[in-house]
């Protein structure tokens, strides 16, 4: 079977990393079809106009690249599924006190599930996009997630959710590249979309952030209340619990004879809860929600790497099943900003074997009042 | 490998140009350039070139040459028609309220809101029952309120379905009120005889019946005055400014010539195409209905609506087989908004983003239909079996 009888849907965003996978899978010959998702935005906020990934002028790059490559580019209208899992998810996690990662939840629900379903519906071999990740097989054919080669760019912590079904159905065409490489080829193809800026913050803010989305979607968490210290102590009043992230110092606006640092939310008592530097590291935490790329959960505990943020280098950890399928992650040395609702994500190597949700801490669980 | 064959079902949005057509035009980009308002010899000859021609349009139409104007297309034909009517009729103290129904053309809505919402016109939109056809009873009353004119597309372009115009148009009569049709999705099908529908202004517009795009006609019923949409030179004896575009008007002449030359044979080819085609999907897709009338509908035209179905996915499933087709919910930023004509004929918001339409042509051969109609069923099964997995 030769390229040309493979066919591959391309997730296009009009961006540099999109177009140039595009690009790459054209010049290598197989059939590629360019497909947008339309995602919602909170028109409110001024909507699609403003939203970040598919305003009208990402979705003429897209056209205009697909054109130029010489490839079908359709529009699909995600904008229902997308706002009853991603945005819904994103405010629901917030009213509960954790820090959510949409774009994990969307590579969940709509990339590597809605996109690629209606992908297959229509043909298609694979799903490609434009992550800095790469897909391979082991000597027994399971498929691995390694990180991309731009270790600045990898994003296989948001990916850390798909499975062996997903990774057998998707090609990530840049991966093998650094982001210096990738911009050069998007000139080099004639994309003129090479010096455009790299995306940043969450598509369906509109032209706003995610506070101001928060005050509209979620005012309850954006209500001020108490700021405490674990042992109940109220030192101040805080601007709404979304207003802060966990290991936060500046800006708390209360003076206390040591540094005080953001240890946890409490949505039923709208209480942010602060204490000192001692305090807020920790070294074990749990994890729920999980997935393992391989299939396999593992039976015994075992030594990896252990990312908590996108940004956050991978640190020595043990990974303890649980008898429930929740997993308990003890960190070599402490961390400070181990978030309640961010992904941990666990490496061996550049080999990313999975991950989940962060659990909240026992001891900063308070109950509904 | 993208299927390499080719079915182009989408002639009510353009058609090819007739290689008859487009030979008819060919000396008149460089070797009879000068400009029809010249007095000068190379001016004269391009002047007979447009003269012949709306002659040639005028003995299809039955009416005077000096009835036919050349405009840029549809869209202005329609502009200048209602503008220009509504506009005459204000500065002549009359009645300037306009009367037109919720299954136009945007050319012709799009114009009678703005002028409702902007410039202070009265406006009137007359209901319409499921089948596209409008409540003659409802036009009536609203001419003895009186008006300016009254806009009433001959054939719709999402439903295909035929107007009653002769009868209407006399209604407006007997009620002062000039009568407007847009007609451009039954140019170079239906009688476009003036006499007979009793139309004072009609739009036509070349690039349906395999003219070329960017020409079209309004004509305007002698001693009728509009107000010009264009002003300028006093081409077109002062109704619409422009520099004449010789081929383009020569092309549009041809080709409406040859689309009744040929009427009788064309018509039964799109016929039996159309037939064959809404006889496939009835017969072997259950949840689908033929939307608009199924007898007094343009030869050309099938149109369903296909219950459970995101028309612009079906349509990028087509695509992908070479098919192409439309719909009226269909956009290309992936955000559909419901049909508005079939929102207007009775159809759900959740039905009118699931409007079809296939539209034949003189290619338009057996295997395509046939192809399609196999093409179409898979699609349909694929997708709905999709969204069953989809919500799961």
């Amino acid at each position: 079977m030769s390229n040309a009888d493979i066919r591959i849907v391309v997730a296009m965003s009009g961006g540099v990393d999109s177009s140039v996978a595009a690009a790459l899978l054209v010049e290598q010959g197989y059939d590629v079809v360019g497909m947008m998702m339309r995602l919602w935005s909170d028109e409110s906020m001024g909507g699609a106009a403003h939203n970040r990934c598919c305003t009208p002028e990402q979705m003429e790059d897209a056209r205009r690249i697909a054109d130029k490559i010489g490839i079908p580019f359709y529009v699909l209208d995600t904008k229902d599924v997308f706002r009853s899992t991603v945005v819904q998810y994103f405010i629901d996690q917030h009213r509960d006190g954790f820090t959510p990662n949409p774009c994990m939840e969307c590579n969940r629900h709509i990339r590597f599930d809605w996109l690629l379903k209606n992908a297959i519906a229509l043909d298609a071999d694979y799903l490609a996009t434009g992550h800095y990740a790469r897909i391979d097989q082991d000597e027994s054919g399971l498929f691995r997630l390694r990180t991309g080669v731009d270790v600045n760019k990898d994003q296989s912590y948001v990916l850390s959710v798909m499975g062996q079904e997903q990774l057998s159905r998707t090609k990530f065409p840049i991966g093998e590249y650094p982001k210096s490489e990738v911009r050069a080829m998007a000139a080099k193809y004639g994309l003129n979309v090479e010096s455009k800026k790299d995306s940043q913050d969450l598509c369906f803010l509109g032209n706003s952030d995610y506070r101001t989305f928060l005050r509209l979607h979620a005012p309850d968490v954006m209500t001020p209340g108490p700021i405490v210290r674990k042992n109940g102590e109220v030192l101040g009043e805080h601007q709404g619990l979304s207003n802060y992230t966990i290991g936060q110092r500046k800006g708390l606006g209360v003076s206390h004879s040591e540094p005080l640092f953001v240890l946890a939310m409490n949505p039923y008592k709208n209480a942010l809860v602060v204490g000192t530097r001692h305090e807020l590291g920790r070294y074990t935490f749990t994890v729920n929600r999980i997935n393992w790329v391989n299939g396999q959960a593992p039976t015994e505990s075992f030594r990896a790497d252990v990312k908590i943020r996108y940004k956050a280098s991978p640190q020595p950890a043990v990974i303890e099943p649980l008898n429930d399928g929740r997993i308990c992650i003890t960190f070599d040395d402490p961390q400070r900003d181990i978030t309640p609702g961010q992904g941990a994500v666990i490496y061996d190597g550049d080999s990313c074997l999975g991950g989940g949700n962060i659990e909240k801490f026992e001891e900063t669980i308070l109950e509904p009042a | 490998m993208t299927d390499k064959r080719e079915v182009y079902l989408d002639h009510s949005a353009s058609t090819p140009v007739d290689s008859r057509v487009l030979d008819a035009m060919m000396p008149y980009f460089s070797d009879v350039y000068g400009n029809p308002s010249s007095s000068h010899r190379f001016g004269r000859q391009a002047e007979q070139a447009i003269e012949d021609a709306r002659a040639s349009v005028a003995r299809i139409l039955n009416c005077k040459p000096n009835e036919v104007i050349f405009t840029s297309g549809g869209s202005e034909s329609d502009n200048l028609a209602i503008r220009g009517a509504g506009w005459m009729a204000r500065q002549h103290g009359k009645s300037s309220r306009l009367i037109t129904t919720p299954i136009e053309h945007s050319a012709v809505i799009r114009t009678v809101e703005q002028m409702g919402s902007s410039m202070g016109f009265e406006t009137y939109i007359i209901a319409v029952d499921k089948l596209g056809f409008v409540d003659i009873d409802d036009f009536r009353h609203a001419c003895e309120q009186g008006g300016a004119v009254g806009s009433v597309i001959y054939a719709n372009n999402e439903l295909g379905t035929i107007q009653n115009l002769a009868q209407l148009s006399q209604i407006a009569h007997e009620n002062d009120i000039l009568f407007h049709t847009d007609a451009v999705q039954a140019g170079g099908q239906l009688s476009l005889d003036v006499q007979e529908l009793g139309v004072d202004l009609l739009s036509l517009s070349a690039h349906k019946f395999y003219g070329p795009k960017g020409v079209g006609i309004l004509y305007i019923k002698e001693g009728i005055e509009l107000l010009s949409s264009q002003s300028g030179g006093s081409h077109e004896r002062g109704r619409r400014a422009g520099t004449h575009n010789t081929p383009f008007i020569v092309g549009l002449g041809k080709a409406l010539e040859l689309a009744y030359v040929e009427n009788e044979a064309r018509t039964q080819h799109f016929t039996a195409m159309r037939d064959m085609l809404i006889n496939g999907v009835l017969e072997r897709l259950s949840d689908v209905e033929l939307s608009g009338d199924r007898d007094n509908r343009l030869p050309s035209h099938v149109s369903f609506v296909i219950d459970g179905i995101d028309a612009n996915a079906l349509l990028m499933h087509l695509d992908m087989k070479g098919i192409a087709a439309s719909s009226g919910s269909a956009c290309k930023t992936g955000n559909p908004e419901p049909s508005e004509i079939l929102l207007a004929v009775g159809y759900t918001p959740e039905q009118a983003k699931c409007g079809l339409r296939l539209s034949v042509g003189v290619h338009t051969s057996e295997d395509d239909i046939q192809y399609t109609v196999n093409v179409l069923v898979g699609a349909v099964e694929k997708l709905r079996k999709l969204s069953r997995e989809l919500t799961l």
